[in-house]
């Protein structure tokens, strides 16, 4: 006859274990990380001219281009997830009362949210060549140049 | 060397100052730091300073400990900042030019002294249900590989006394999480060929509050008297997590 024991959290009902998949996510995102913010660096104060080379025509210039708008766009969705998971579990670590806990996490995600629709909006509205900038500052491709 | 010593041979002895936290619960005062000048040999641990004091200066001294060498895991405190027990560490070892800390393990409530409440850390350890489960009923003893042993050798050599759960900063912020020792002991039986119920326990540890917390501090291995490598097997069960399988 063999013997069963019941495990004692087996009547818990399952539900899906978000933490395996945080836990997973800091380690994908930060590995892409490194590749994109490194990257950004390089091009932006390495680059040509260095740090000098930066102003709105460099700017204009980057967003323009489909490559850096991609670039961007995955180092902002991943870092500001992994910023807003890794503060949830600092929160997580200290925050002893449940509504303080709650709270913060909510206002966490919130933020993170807002900033992703913003980053994202600008990203793909941006005009390179505005119709009130000053010539000498618009990018070479600019219609007005 | 004869003149130094009052005889050949004699251990040499020197008096050291132990700064020891004290607490009684039933005076209703704070807990507060007292110090206690002691006269011991070269081949004294802490733990013999402590019955030292006990004994002679203050019979009032609380403290744990059981088998005064290392096996019964009962002497776990905070010496000089470290995790460590009291009957491994020699005080010569120590820097004796400056005085000793000795205080409870953190993360447990103070019951008196040197005495913490164990039971939130034995609760943890029994619900990864440290014991072998398998369904057969063997006429002789369950044969293993010495490959398949290999495999949990390492974290066979726990005795629960509770130094790495207690030096993890994690465990410090709520007492919420598993903690090192359950992982550990979990880690003992999920790599057991001979053991059936490591999806079991893979899921028990699959929690808000279980291996996901661990945040690869590193303190529970530096802290094990045992010299277990807790920190790799809190990763060996991540990843058989991750895999689904042990
Ligand atoms: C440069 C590439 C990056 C890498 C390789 C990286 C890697 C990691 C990893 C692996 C963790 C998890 C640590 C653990 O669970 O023990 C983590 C946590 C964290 N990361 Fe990053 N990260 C990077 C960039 C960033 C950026 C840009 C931010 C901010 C937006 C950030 C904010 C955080 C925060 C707040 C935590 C939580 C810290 C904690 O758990 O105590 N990281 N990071
Ligand atoms: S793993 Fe080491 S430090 Fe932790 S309880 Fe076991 S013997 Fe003590
Ligand atoms: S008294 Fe038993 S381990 Fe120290």
């Amino acid at each position: 006859m063999s013997i069963v024991i019941e495990p004692p959290r087996s009547s818990k009902p399952k539900r899906t274990n978000w933490e395996k998949y945080g836990w997973m996510y800091m380690r994908a995102s930060g590995v892409l990380l490194v590749i994109l913010i490194f990257g950004h660096l390089f091009t932006n104060l390495w680059l040509g001219e260095g740090i000098k080379a930066i102003d709105f025509a460099f700017v204009g210039g980057k967003w323009s281009d489909p490559f850096w708008q991609v670039w961007d766009l995955l180092m902002l969705w991943l870092a500001l997830i992994h910023g807003t998971n890794g503060m949830r579990t600092i929160v997580n670590d200290y925050a002893e009362r449940v509504a303080v806990r709650k709270t913060l996490t909510y206002v966490l995600w919130a933020t993170c949210a807002a900033l992703i629709v913003l980053g994202t909006l600008v990203i793909f509205t941006f005009d390179p060549c505005p119709a009130n900038g000053t010539i000498e500052n618009l990018p070479s491709f600019c219609p007005a140049k | 060397m004869a003149t130094e010593f009052e005889e050949m041979g004699a251990v040499p002895s020197f008096t050291v100052t132990l700064f020891v936290r004290r607490y009684n619960q039933e005076d209703g005062l704070e807990a507060r730091w007292q110090d206690f000048d002691v006269q011991v040999h070269g081949t004294d641990r802490v733990l013999d300073a402590l019955h030292k004091i006990k004994w002679e200066i203050d019979g009032s001294l609380t403290f744990r400990r059981s088998c005064a060498h290392g096996v019964c895991g009962s002497d776990a405190m905070r010496i000089n900042g470290r995790n460590r027990l009291a009957c491994k560490t020699l005080i010569k070892d120590l820097d004796i030019t400056q005085p000793i800390y000795v205080e409870p393990i953190k993360g447990l409530e103070v019951e008196k002294d040197l005495v913490v409440n164990m039971e939130p850390f034995y609760k943890a350890y029994r619900d990864v249900q440290p014991f072998l489960i398998a369904s057969d009923k063997p006429a002789k003893e369950r044969l293993q590989s010495p490959e398949d042993r290999e495999r949990f050798d390492d974290t066979t050599k726990c005795i629960l006394c509770a130094a790495c759960t207690s030096s993890c900063p994690v465990f410090w912020t709520d007492g919420q999480y598993f903690g090192p020792a359950a992982i550990v002991n979990a880690h003992r039986f999920i790599f057991d060929s001979r053991d059936e119920a490591a999806e079991v326990r893979l899921d028990i540890l699959n929690d808000k509050e279980g291996v996901w917390r661990c945040r690869t501090t590193f303190n529970c291995t530096e802290a094990c008297p045992r010299g277990i490598q807790v920190t790799k097997a809190i990763a060996e069960v991540k990843q058989a997590i991750l895999r689904g399988r042990a």
